[in-house]
């Protein structure tokens, strides 16, 4: 197990190396020289070199690389171009905010979705399906920033009942709550509809297995084979989803905070590639690749330990 | 003593793309307390249809065409989904062919086992389900309830299926194939082991098995099925010594324990199981028969015999080749 955990670990590390290098390249692919985009046709050159210079831009594109990954290793994203700010305090700032979001949008749609799937399952092919399978598609098709825009309209404009853009007062739990519902119904809503219908198909497969003819051979109600014994075995495909889930509940995050005008790193990073705040950009993407990484490796990881299978495959 | 558990000209058909194949046809049995009844027959006869039958667990697109089910006379399809699980595990109780896939490969034995056993009221407690995983011959009956289905032998698997089936209480234990999945030493201790038990327990019980050696080692009285049907039932001893229909006679040829003297070769019955979903017209056996005849391929026979039952024209008249 520790030696799996060791091997994935290592592995997410290159991936992370991988992309950060090739965004690198990306931003000296992309036409046109940061500085000078950045200061604006009328700026002048001295102005720009400068610029470049702070920028690290002078420098061979591997120097800079290696440079970057040498700070990053000391925990320096580098400085904000415009603000002089520290990246990583810009980003651990706004963080807390779209890690909010994101958890709090996965939470419901993760409860909802499995009892969705359950429900279905224990009332197969009766209306309560039907009705459900309808939904989960509807759902699942609208994309999250429609819902978000249409919520912002009803239940924010004409309503009035919820705050239309921020993140509530900083210290009024009740305000920040109330600021969350409209983005985290958002962001999780299409995840409800994918979630009942993957726990449902997986829980349809399961309930074919021998091992449920043996429940039901013994006079076990339904619903207790769903829940005890079905749902057990149909989680497991569900988390490893769920972990690259996690990271498009993170990039739909980026629109929805957007459309609330909500504080986090969706506002951040649209601010900053506006602006042509390259270090902003790559701190704030790496920051992002490796949180994602690390949720996917400790999704892994429990896969493992919940499945008594694995987790012998990998300790012998 | 009158029937625990009987079945009564039933039949079960399964829906297949262009038509039905007809796996039980007018099967008729009964079982007494006390008593324990054999099924035997090759793979694909409908043992395990009829098994399934019994417990009211049919696969889905299975249909039954007409007859009953009774469990101490009572009709089990006439009564409600909920009476019919509540009859389930509790009065009737199974143990299935393959121990590897039966269990959840998620769950503890342990957890299993009491969730089985609180499927008709109060869950046992562990002690009780480790006392009798005792009694079935597990060795170390407290750790086995905390390992997981994986980390049990098959035929360990198959010890703690019975143990499971026996917490149960049930009036009649069915075991369809219990032995088919393990090698030859484990079957043997497997046998023994319902052998065991035989004496101490008073419900009636059914094996299902295509093997005649665990007939012999358990059963009082045995049917043999042929493509559907129960071709000969009789008294263990009665088939043994004196099989009437030609099914039963070629399949106790058959049987490994008679290889053919100064041969070394294991005879086979020729020819094949006819199609379920398009019988012959006559007898199912027909094509396979030493002693087929014209009225033999054309008309079915009918059950004739005296103090057992034999499905065949000649069934009186034959005399053993
Ligand atoms: N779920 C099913 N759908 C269609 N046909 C089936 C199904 N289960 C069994 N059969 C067919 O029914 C016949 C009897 O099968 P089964 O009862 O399993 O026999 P046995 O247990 O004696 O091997 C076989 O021809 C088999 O192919
Ligand atoms: S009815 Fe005819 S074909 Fe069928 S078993 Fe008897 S003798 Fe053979
Ligand atoms: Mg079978």
């Amino acid at each position: 197990m520790l030696d799996y955990a060791i091997r994935r670990v290592g592995l997410s590390l290159l991936i992370l190396i991988v992309v950060m290098t090739a965004m690198y390249g990306m931003v000296f692919l992309v036409p046109g020289d940061p500085a000078s985009l950045a200061l604006g046709p009328r700026a002048t050159p001295e102005l720009k070199e400068a610029l470049r210079e702070r920028m690290g831009l002078d420098q061979p594109i591997l120097t800079q690389i290696a440079y970057f990954f040498a700070n990053v290793l000391q925990g320096d994203l580098g400085v904000d171009v415009w603000s002089k700010r520290p990246v990583l305090e810009q980003i651990l700032e706004v963080f807390p905010n779209t890690l909010l979001l994101g958890v709090v949008a996965l939470g419901w749609a993760l409860v909802t979705g499995i009892l969705l799937g359950c429900a279905a399952v224990v009332w197969r092919d009766t209306w309560v399906d039907r009705l459900l399978g309808v939904l989960s598609v509807s759902v699942i098709s609208v994309p999250s920033f429609v819902v978000a825009i249409y919520g912002l309209i009803v239940f924010a404009v004409w309503l009035n009942w919820l705050p239309a853009i921020g993140a509530g007062e900083t210290g009024d739990p009740a305000s920040q709550l109330r600021a969350l519902i409209l983005p985290a119904f958002a962001v999780g809503i299409g995840w409800v509809g994918y979630l009942a219908r993957l726990v449902r198909a997986s829980m349809l497969e399961v309930m074919e297995a021998p091992h449920i003819r043996t429940a039901r051979a013994f006079g076990m109600r339904e619903r207790d084979i769903v829940l005890r014994h079905a749902l057990r075995v149909a989680i497991v495909p569900t988390i490893s989803i769920l972990a690259v889930g996690f990271g498009s509940i993170l990039s739909s995050a980026v629109f929805v905070e957007s459309v609330f005008s909500r504080p986090g790193i969706g506002t951040l990073i649209t601010g900053a590639v506006e602006k042509r705040n390259y270090p902003v950009v790559m701190g704030t993407v790496l920051f992002m690749t490796a949180f994602y990484l690390a949720v996917v490796t400790a999704a892994d990881l429990l896969i493992a330990r919940l499945d008594p299978r694995v987790r012998d495959v990998l300790r012998g | 003593m009158s029937a625990l558990l009987s079945v009564e000209n039933l039949s079960v058909s399964y829906r297949i793309p262009g038509g039905r194949l007809r796996a039980l046809r007018d099967v008729t049995l009964s079982v007494r307390r006390g008593e324990v009844l054999g099924i035997v027959g090759e793979s694909g006869c409908g043992k395990s249809t009829l098994a399934a039958a019994m417990i009211g667990l049919l696969p889905q697109g299975a249909t039954v065409e007409g007859g009953a089910i009774r469990l101490e006379g009572e009709d089990m399809r006439h009564l409600s989904p909920d009476r019919q699980r509540g009859i389930r595990g509790r009065s009737v109780a199974m143990v299935f062919q393959d121990p590897m896939t039966a269990f959840n490969p998620v769950l503890t034995i342990g957890r299993q086992v009491a969730d089985f056993t609180g499927a008709h009221g109060q869950r046992l407690p562990q002690a009780e389900i480790a006392a009798m995983l005792e009694r079935v011959g597990i060795p170390d009956p407290a750790r086995c309830l905390g390992r997981y289905p994986h980390e049990l032998s098959g035929g360990m698997r198959q010890r703690v299926a019975i143990a499971a089936a026996l917490l149960m209480r049930p009036d009649v234990l069915i075991a369809d194939e219990p032995t088919t999945a393990l090698d030859v030493t484990m079957e043997a201790q497997i046998i023994h082991l319902l052998r065991a038990l035989r004496a101490d327990f008073d419900g009636a019980i059914v094996i299902v098995t295509h093997h005649l050696g665990v007939i012999a080692e358990l059963c009082d009285r045995v049917a043999v099925m042929y493509a559907g049907e129960v071709v000969e039932e009789a008294a263990v001893d009665d088939l043994f010594h004196d099989p009437r229909h030609p099914y039963s006679r070629a399949l106790l040829a058959c049987d490994p324990a008679v290889v053919i003297p100064g041969t070394g070769h294991l005879p086979t019955i020729g020819g094949r199981v006819p199609d379920l979903s398009v019988l012959p017209a006559g007898c199912a056996f027909a094509a396979r028969c030493p002693l087929a005849d014209a009225l033999c391929r054309t008309s079915p026979p009918r059950v004739a015999g005296q103090g057992r039952s034999v499905l065949c024209h000649r069934a009186a008249t034959q005399v053993a080749p």
